[in-house]
């Protein structure tokens, strides 16, 4: 184990002992052509927690948790999943695409987007049977979309579309959320529902990992935070990194210090 | 005649044509719906024209052989292994190099293309005195269709439709959302090389009846046809099918029917007819709605605005608005409201006062986003609400200066 650490870029992280964290990631270095967006990367999320991954624009945030889902080919590194390789844990996974990623003139229902969660258990041919449909409308219930579970995709509004999004990965009933910017763009009535759905996830000891973009409701919904700038800057409790340096380092020039006081919550 | 035709009444031959055919169109829409969806829609132009170079080749092959260079079946395989070379090219240029999509089609489409008919034009000063027939293979023939090669087709077209039935719920997932598929799991490429399996398959079976250039017509009208009709993927799945089988038929019938018809091109033009049908009069999506729902909206918007000047007592310049509210009895022909569009008008302003209060107010966030100028606010707000509204309206104007 220490020879590995030694091995990625000499990084000596704090969190050595991957165990059975519901993702570690060691030495993770992402490339689009030349340029890494995410080099030599450690991470260990904790068991039952909150964690956001939080960072400037083109921080490889979302790269790195697409890499660390396998949709993306890392060109080095590895990942584990509650101590297994990813490919083995694959149906304790649920992940939350960004909302642009999709074309929602996609001829299909809520509900079929909501049972996609379920295709797994289907399999190839199974039958959808009454305890599916049931099981996609309660989903679509937890995130208040029960009465949209007919209408085409089309005439959602983003804060529906997204909530479309957590209700799918709701049904896969998952033991690790992976959600990339779930709330942006979103109205406020969306982003307190999906916040109200990932609390009571996190209450029923599931591990939820979000990117996040607000820096300013951090403290308020998560319990721990991964600052990334193409390398991992600092990892912890909102305690405990939440703070100035960490986000001077992250964010550079690019926040005010003022604001940066303002948010991590120390004054003077 | 036709009557005939569309009773399979014109002889052994014209009927097993429009068999073949409707079996054909069922396959082509089914799975070009899956291509379509994932907006691969060209990808099957590149692979159709790939399939030249095999149909020579495999002609070469069996003559020097010793075999009948035109047996159908050898030259379905030689077709299928060079489409499958093209597709591989065209996925290859597109993953591993800067190529996008559209250019890595062009350039495999046309090189394959170019390289088949070289075959071609050389089979046949090869084989002096013996019609090879192989330019059939490009906009199909049908004249001399066999049992043999009717039963190829069902079988071929069966076998795809069979494998569109296993692979539905992969397919239509990578072709919503790829990234969410690589998330549980799926391999998404080879996914995508599955799809563009089956859609050479059924160029493949395909060439004899309607040909290489004209395949892709069967493989992509049928889908954006459907797709004007339904917003469900099974839905526009089977109705693509069903648009490509009657397109099948109903083309090998009409082409039967009158000597000089070929048949390829006429169930292409029939497939266009269902489609340019669709376009039209399709619910919602089709123009005609669209054109409808606009001027709907427009009327909407000018009686609003006109209602509202009548209300502030601004002139109303638009010739439209005017007759707008003169027909719905709201105003008479020189812009004066009657007793009823004054009430009317009252009410539309207040209820615009009432979305002032809704939209300035940061706690109703949800209901102003509803706000268009055009929505009853009693369709929004409960009426609790909206007298809560009512009070914050009359209020500033009891609290003395």
């Amino acid at each position: 184990m220490q020879l590995e650490l030694a091995a990625t870029d000499g990084q000596i992280t704090p969190h050595a002992e991957t165990g059975d964290s519901p993702l570690a990631i060691r030495g993770l270095t992402v490339s689009y052509g030349q340029k890494p967006a995410v080099f030599s990367v450690d991470m260990t999320v904790f068991a039952g927690s909150m964690t956001a991954i939080i960072g400037p624009n083109g921080a490889g945030k979302s790269t790195l948790l697409k890499a660390a889902l396998g949709i993306i080919k890392p060109l080095s590194g590895r990942v584990t999943v509650f101590g297994q390789p990813v490919e083995d844990q694959r149906h304790r996974i649920a992940y939350v695409p960004q909302r642009a990623s999709v074309d929602w003139d996609f001829p299909t229902r809520v509900l079929d987007v909501v049972m996609m969660g379920l295709y797994r258990e289907l399999g190839l041919l199974g039958r959808v049977r009454a305890k599916h449909r049931a099981a996609a409308l309660e989903c679509l219930e937890r995130v208040g979309m029960v009465e949209f579970a007919e209408r085409q995709i089309g005439q959602l509004s983003g804060g529906q579309q997204q909530r479309v999004f957590l209700a799918r990965a709701l049904a896969q009933d998952a033991d690790l959320y992976l959600l990339d910017e779930p709330f942006a763009g979103v109205d406020a009535a969306t982003e307190k529902a999906i916040i109200s759905v990932l609390h009571t996830l996190k209450s029923q000891g599931k591990t939820v990992v979000a990117v996040h973009h607000d820096l300013s409701t951090v403290r308020d919904y998560f319990d721990r935070v991964f600052l990334i700038n193409t390398n991992r800057v600092a990892e912890g409790t909102v305690e405990s990194t939440f703070i100035t340096e960490n986000l001077q380092s992250a964010y550079g020039g690019r926040l005010a210090v003022a604001q940066m006081d303002k948010l991590s919550g120390i004054t003077g | 005649m036709l009557r005939d035709a569309f009773l399979l009444g014109l002889g052994y031959n014209a009927a097993l044509v429009a068999i073949g055919a409707a079996l054909l169109g069922i396959a082509a829409g089914v799975t070009g719906t899956f291509l379509f969806l994932r907006k691969r829609a060209l990808v099957s132009d590149a692979i159709s024209h790939a399939t030249l170079p095999g149909v020579g080749l495999a002609f070469i092959a069996m003559v020097m052989l010793g075999g009948d260079g035109r047996n159908l079946v050898g030259l379905m395989v030689g077709s299928a292994l060079s489409a499958w070379v093209g597709l591989l090219c065209v996925s290859w240029l597109t993953q591993k190099t800067r190529l996008a999509e559209d250019a890595a089609i062009g350039a495999v489409l046309s090189v394959f293309f170019g390289f088949g008919i070289v075959l071609l034009t050389a089979i046949q000063t090869m084989s002096s005195g013996r019609q090879a027939g192989l330019e059939g293979f490009l906009l199909g023939s049908t004249a001399g269709m066999l049992w043999a090669d009717a039963l190829i087709i069902a079988i071929g077209g069966a076998a795809v439709l069979a494998l569109v039935l296993l692979l539905r719920r992969p397919m239509s997932l990578v072709a919503f959302d790829p990234e969410y598929a690589a998330s549980t799991g799926m391999n998404v490429s080879r996914m995508d090389l599955s799809m563009m399996g089956l859609v050479m398959a059924v160029t493949v079976v395909g060439l004899k009846v309607v040909g290489l250039i004209l395949i892709v017509a069967l493989l992509i009208i049928p889908p954006v046809t459907a797709r004007f009709w339904s917003n469900r993927t099974d839905h526009v799945v089977l109705l693509a099918g069903a648009l490509g089988g009657f397109s099948g038929y109903a083309g090998a019938a009409i082409s039967a029917s009158a000597p000089a018809l070929p048949t390829g091109p006429i169930i292409v033009l029939v497939s266009f007819c269902l489609f340019l049908v669709s376009l039209f009069v399709a619910p919602n999506r089709g123009v005609l709605a669209a054109v409808l729902r606009h001027l709907r909206f427009q009327r909407e918007v000018h009686l609003r605005q006109g209602l509202l000047a009548l209300a502030q007592g601004q002139p109303i310049y638009e010739k439209l608005t005017i007759r707008l509210l003169k027909r719905a009895g709201l105003a008479r022909a020189d812009g004066v409201a009657t007793e009823n569009g004054r009430a009317r008008a009252a009410k539309a302003l207040l209820d615009e006062k009432r979305w002032e209060i809704v939209r300035s107010d940061p706690l109703q966030e949800a209901a102003a986003a509803q706000y268009d100028g055009l929505t009853d606010i009693s369709l929004v707000l409960t009426q609790d609400q909206i007298k809560d509204v009512d009070a914050r309206l009359i209020q500033p104007r009891m609290v003395p200066s």
